[in-house]
């Protein structure tokens, strides 16, 4: 059997799943969650079957795209729109890691939703997210790759308000949708571009397809009315669309509200995958991206206009992001911040590395912020839905596995040196900015975010696990929110809530999947070392080289050195301001609020952001509808009132005319007429006598005529 | 070719149901709604039976009835026949008013009267949807519009008064100056028929026609002939709408009784769109060319300003009649679009054919989704004891999670989610507009925001939040009403999958067209 014919498998196994749990009942919890889970390890052993089938097919010089294309519908005279999928080394990593990390997910959402009433449709959510989100690996064709695109974003709606009840979760879905549309509307126009330059949206197809030699150079030698390379215009536009989902500057704000939704979605979708699908998206279409040095090989140093704009934008929000991150004192918030600075970083690498370098990152990312996030869930499942990092404190003690697994992903992002994945992912893309022909900056920026993100994951480490432990229950509005909503079965559905109040360690269907993300975040980093590229050479579809002594050379070095340095001085600086002395008591302000007050209160409140778009855009999109409905209301209605006043006003004046001057002359004439009808009326008064009279009248008349003219005669 | 005179009978049947339903005495309520479902469902069965005779190959006119001479003199003959849009409309119309009868249930007052003057409405929609005289098709023009007012007016909400004569007035302005076009056409070439003025209209020899005999007041041969336009054009943008001349429209959605809007919203707009594309575009299309950009600026208006309009609505029904304008503009856009090019080479052909296939995909998705929409709009109003605001609601999720459920699929599909049935159509008319004309493409695309912000602000403040406990007790959609239902959402899913159901229908119609364009 050939694997590419039965790649749409991967997704249709959990559309199926969410299909007939859509349909199942409440109560019907253990079918429900079999079912995904059923699903998803399905899908997972099929996909592992896809990443051999793609190892047997490792090339030599270009990766190779295996397609299944068919025909959807047509238009015109004789063009089918075609969709189909792909398999290349792109398409079976991701496939591995979404499918491997969302089964891991999905066992654990078993125990962090165990008492939640609406277990059998988070379910149901789960499976068509990580359907759409297969589905976006698989697209061979941008219109599917959005289709998917788009319902990710609509599981990501339904999941962030899936406790809809909260006000705040409601409102954190809608501006997730919303802020994420601005990009996809971006990419559409991208998209339709795309399709009437290249006539196909089929990636590969041959060498018909859009992202290869004919129609790329097509595109690069045509240039838009205000000068740019077509080629250009198109990736741009599709960047946008890869900004919205990747939480990238301008359109980040939305990644750190969706916390509002329960953990392991956090995890799954706003860590590990969804996220990433913006990051995917630049990887698919880097051959656009790139062009034309993708194209010709005298062009190879040029870097293109699209790929400059993903490197500052990406290193502008690794920074801006990374700095927030410092001040923030919500658990998920701390980790949503991170993640939108490490979502920076993979666009960094992609910008001045290439697809490896970008997903190489994506990779490890993926296992040790789904680990984190999970390790935040179970501190936030033991401290009963405490979520403020002030006020919890020696944990350790009580949550054992917990801390040692939270421990190894805060070292792997931090990126400490040789042992964790996150250094070695990270080393690699600071080694490609740092050779960057075009600017030395995003290199510096990398290199100041990564030392925040060495610091502020000491801190909140420092925070949640040391010291002591200032926990009070029952104080929380989270809890109390989710208790109030959840209406009177709060003692049914928590029990724990009533039974203990000291943080407890999560069962181990929760912590078991930690530690299978811990054991991957230490090793994932060793597939792609310097030494060892055999995760980049199998996407570049390049023949491994192993090199141990590229290791030494100097520029590997040096960076390697100084990202040492870096990460040391951030975990330095996070115990000497956080761990030397206990952190302070959950009242009192932070160290670095006492050193920097006024830095502190910006970095707190996110620059403001939110607070400037809820003037700037949310007002004006107000504003924008009040003046359409007042134009509506008064000019359009208006001139309408206003020609039908018009026109009573000029009946009125017809009738005045009629009557008054019209009908003067025959109103005259009428009274003649009318007068001597009155009298010839009277005549016709119905009495016989009268008649008789007149008849009598006449006849005496007539008869003397007659006989006074015979006479005559 | 086709014996049976199918269309005929098509578009008698349901006046003879309502003539025979209005007959009832106004005590048999019961009979009355139960005979027009059935003769709406006939009527839905003969549709099908079209779908499947139709030769979806040819992009022609078929189950042709005449030309039979009617009037002779006034050159009216009777002639019908439908290619790849009349037929989508003519399903879609008998799709939707079995919906709109079913929706209608509970209506106990002078229930006769009321259901034979729906299926009055279906006549007029399938006579305008199938002749090609202009007399024959102005008389069902008319006919649709009687039923309308009268079901606004007698059994509307409590502004129904204005809104009926509103609606009666505005429309009927358009009609007269409509008609007044076709009569000085008719004065100079002697034929009301599509086909042929269709001819004329294409080889030029309309425009020099009207200059040549019918010279006035020294108006230029362009003048003249975007005057003749000019009143036309009033009839079909006051029926789609194009702002600014929308503004009988929300009242009449708000106030007209929840069956009636689905008529309203589902095909009585496509009647105004259908006239753009099967009167104003073929016999028109110089005229349509010079005016082109204005054209163009008000589908772009009428997209943008009715989102934001829609934006700031609180009643639910009067979004979703914005919402209605905005979807329709999609069509327009997708219209004046593809007729702004004008005569080009071969290349923007395809591009050309994407727009007018997306446009004929939207109005029946939109026909289909506005029509659920409204009804459920009139499910939540008839168990919130008539109160539909915006702020009325909050938390249903909790109480009534199909109704919310299913209707959340219904404001999804009007958002226009890939998977569901409105998608596709938005796609293609974006896919087509783009590149013809870039700068109305991407101003429009503000719309597709906009929608999304409002129909993503009646989910959160209707479904979301904390449950009020006004509606604490409010009942779930019963099992019938979710059998009722279920077609249109079985629909909504397989049209989002498989819409070459509906496009290798009308493509050929399309292909047609466009060659046609190309002048």
């Amino acid at each position: 059997m050939s694997m590419i014919q039965y790649l749409w498998l991967i997704p249709t196994l959990p559309l199926l799943a969410a299909a007939l749990t859509a349909i199942a009942k409440q109560p019907q919890r253990r079918f429900a969650a079999t079912l995904a889970i059923a699903s998803m390890s399905l899908a997972l052993v099929l996909s592992c079957i896809a990443l051999t089938v793609a190892l047997q097919h490792w090339g030599h010089g270009e990766p190779e795209h295996q397609v299944y294309n068919f025909r959807w519908f047509q238009f015109g005279d004789n063009h089918w729109l075609e969709l189909g999928w792909v398999l290349d080394p792109l398409t079976a990593v991701m496939l591995v890691m979404v499918s491997f990390v969302g089964l891991l997910i999905f066992i654990y959402s078993t125990g962090y939703m165990a008492q939640d009433e609406n277990f059998t449709r988070f379910f149901c959510f789960l499976s068509l997210f990580a359907a759409a989100m297969l589905g976006v690996v698989i697209a061979n064709n941008l219109l599917l790759l959005f289709i998917c695109w788009e319902l990710v974003g609509l599981t990501s709606y339904l999941l962030i308000g899936f406790w809809y009840h909260k006000p705040a979760a409601a409102a954190a879905a809608k501006k997730a949708f919303i802020t994420t549309r601005i990009g996809d509307l971006a990419l559409l126009l991208g998209m339709v571009w795309l399709y009437s330059q290249s006539g196909t949206l089929l990636f590969y197809n041959g060498g018909k397809g859009c992202l290869e030699q004919t129609a790329l150079l097509k595109l690069v030698t045509q240039t838009t009315s205000i000068g740019v390379a077509v080629s250009t215009g198109i990736a741009l536009l599709i960047f946008c669309g890869a900004i919205g989902k990747s939480g990238q500057v301008p359109l980040h704000v939305w990644l750190p509200d969706a916390m509002e939704g329960p953990t392991p979605v956090s995890a799954l979708i706003h860590a590990a995958t969804m996220v990433a699908a913006g990051v995917f998206l630049v990887a698919r279409v880097y051959p656009l991206m790139g062009a034309p040095a993708t194209l010709v090989a005298d062009h190879a140093e040029v870097v293109s206009t699209a790929l400059r704009a993903v490197t500052w934008v990406g290193a502008i929000t690794a920074l801006f992001a990374a700095t927030i991150a410092v001040a923030q004192s919500d658990i998920k918030r701390i980790l949503a911040y991170s993640t939108v600075s490490q979502l920076g970083f993979m666009m960094i690498g992609l910008g001045v590395g290439g697809v490896a370098v970008g997903m190489f990152h994506l990779i490890t990312h993926a296992f040790f912020k789904a680990l984190l996030f999970m390790g935040a869930g179970s501190v936030i499942h033991g401290c009963h839905e405490e979520q403020d990092i002030r006020c919890m404190g020696g944990l350790r003690k009580f949550m054992p596995i917990t801390f040692a697994t939270y421990a190894i992903g805060m070292l792997a992002l931090s990126g400490f040196p040789l042992l964790f994945s996150g250094f070695w992912s990270k080393d690699e893309i600071l080694h490609h900015a740092h050779t960057w022909s075009v600017s030395h900056w995003p290199f510096y920026m990398g290199v100041v975010g990564a030392l925040l993100t060495a610091f502020y994951m000491t801190r909140q480490v420092f925070y949640v696990f040391f010291g002591n432990c200032r926990l009070t229950l029952g104080k929380t509005t989270t809890s109390e929110q989710r208790t109030v909503a959840h209406g009177g079965a709060t003692a049914k559905e928590h029990p724990h809530v009533e039974l203990s109040s000291e943080p407890h360690e999560s069962p181990l269907v929760m912590t078991a999947p930690l530690m299978v993300l811990a054991f991957f975040s230490v090793t994932l980093g060793f597939i792609g070392t310097p030494a060892w590229p055999w995760f980049q050479a199998f996407l570049e579809g390049k023949q491994l080289v192993s090199a141990p002594g590229k290791l030494m050379e100097g520029g590997i070095l040096s960076v390697m050195g100084l990202s040492t340095i870096v990460v040391f001085a951030g975990i330095g600086l996070g115990y000497w301001l956080y761990g030397r002395k206990p952190v302070p008591a959950s009242q009192q302000p932070d160290p670095i609020e006492r050193l920097w007050p006024d830095v502190f209160y910006l970095l707190k409140r996110k620059y403001f952001v939110d607070e400037i778009y809820d003037w700037a855009v949310v007002g004006l999109n107000r504003r924008w509808a009040q003046a359409c409905d007042w134009l509506d209301r008064w000019v359009w209605n208006g001139a309408v009132q206003i020609i039908s006043y018009l026109t009573v006003v000029l009946s009125w004046a017809n009738r005045v005319f009629d009557e008054k001057v019209v009908n003067l002359g025959f109103d005259e004439g009428c009274e003649g007429v009318s007068l001597g009808a009155r009298l010839m009326s009277k005549l016709q008064n119905g009495r016989i006598q009268n008649y008789l009279r007149t008849i009598g009248l006449a006849l005496a008349i007539l008869v003397l005529i007659l006989i006074w003219g015979c006479h005559a005669q | 070719m086709n014996t049976i005179p199918i269309l005929t009978i098509i578009t008698f049947l349901p006046l003879a149901g309502g003539l025979i339903v209005m007959g009832l005495p106004s005590s048999q309520s019961k009979v009355a709604r139960g005979l027009a479902l059935a003769f709406s469902l006939i009527a839905l069965a003969l549709g099908l039976g079209l779908w499947r005779q139709f030769q979806p190959a040819s992009g022609s006119l078929q189950f042709e009835e005449g030309p039979l001479q009617w009037i002779p003199t006034l050159a009216v003959q009777y002639h019908v026949g439908v290619d790849g849009l009349g037929l989508l409309m003519v399903l879609l119309t008998a799709l939707v008013v079995p919906m709109a009868v079913l929706a209608s249930w509970k209506i106990e007052d002078r229930a006769p009267l009321y259901f034979g003057l729906v299926l009055l409405l279906q006549s007029g929609l399938f006579g305008t949807f199938t002749a090609l005289n202009f007399f024959h098709w102005f008389i069902f023009w008319e006919l649709s519009l009687i039923p309308a007012f009268f079901l606004i007016k007698l059994w509307g909400g409590p502004l129904r008064t204005p809104a009926a004569t509103q609606f009666f007035i505005y429309t009927m302005v358009g009609s007269v100056t409509l008609l007044m076009a076709f009569l000085a056409i008719f004065l100079v070439v002697h034929e009301f028929d599509f086909i042929k003025l269709a001819e004329m209209g294409r080889n030029g020899t309309l425009i020099s026609e009207l200059s040549n005999q019918l010279g006035w007041r020294d108006l230029t041969t362009r003048r003249l002939a975007l005057v003749l336009f000019g009143g036309a054009f009033l009839g079909f943008a006051v029926k789609t709408p194009l702002m600014p001349f929308h503004t009988w429209l929300p009242s009449a959605y708000a106030e007209a009784p929840t069956g009636t809007t689905m008529l309203l919203t589902g095909l009585m707009s496509k009647m105004g769109v259908y006239g753009f594309l099967r009167i104003l575009v073929p016999i028109f299309p110089q005229e349509m060319v010079w005016l082109s950009k204005w054209l163009l600026v008000l589908a772009v208006v009428t997209i943008v300003f009715s989102a934001g309009a829609a934006f700031a609505q609180r009643d639910l029904k009067r979004i979703f009649a914005y919402s209605s304008i905005n979807h329709l503009g999609y069509c327009l856009l997708g219209t004046f679009a593809v007729i702004s090019s004008g005569s080009a080479t071969s290349a923007p052909l395809v591009e050309k054919a994407a727009a007018l296939n997306g446009v004929f995909l939207q109005m029946f998705n939109h026909g289909l989704t506005a029509a659920v929409l409204f009804w459920f709009v009139g499910i939540l109003q008839e168990r919130a004891h008539g109160l539909r605001g915006i702020e009325d609601f909050g938390g249903l999720r909790k109480v009534a999670p199909v109704l919310c459920g299913l209707m959340g699929i219904a404001l999804f599909s009007s958002l226009g989610l890939p998977g569901l049935n409105g998608f596709i159509g938005e796609f293609l008319i974006f896919k087509g507009a783009f590149p013809l004309v870039t700068w109305a493409a991407t101003l429009s695309v503000l719309g597709l925001l906009i929608t999304a912000v409002f129909i993503l602000t009646v989910a959160q403040k209707v479904f979301h939040g904390p449950l009020n406990q006004k509606w604490s007790s409010l009942p779930d959609l019963t099992s019938t009403e979710r059998a009722w239902l279920l077609p249109a959402f079985a629909l909504i899913f397989v049209l989002g999958i498989y819409p070459q159901a509906i496009l290798g229908v009308v493509n050929s119609t399309v292909v047609q067209m466009v060659a046609h364009l190309n002048f």
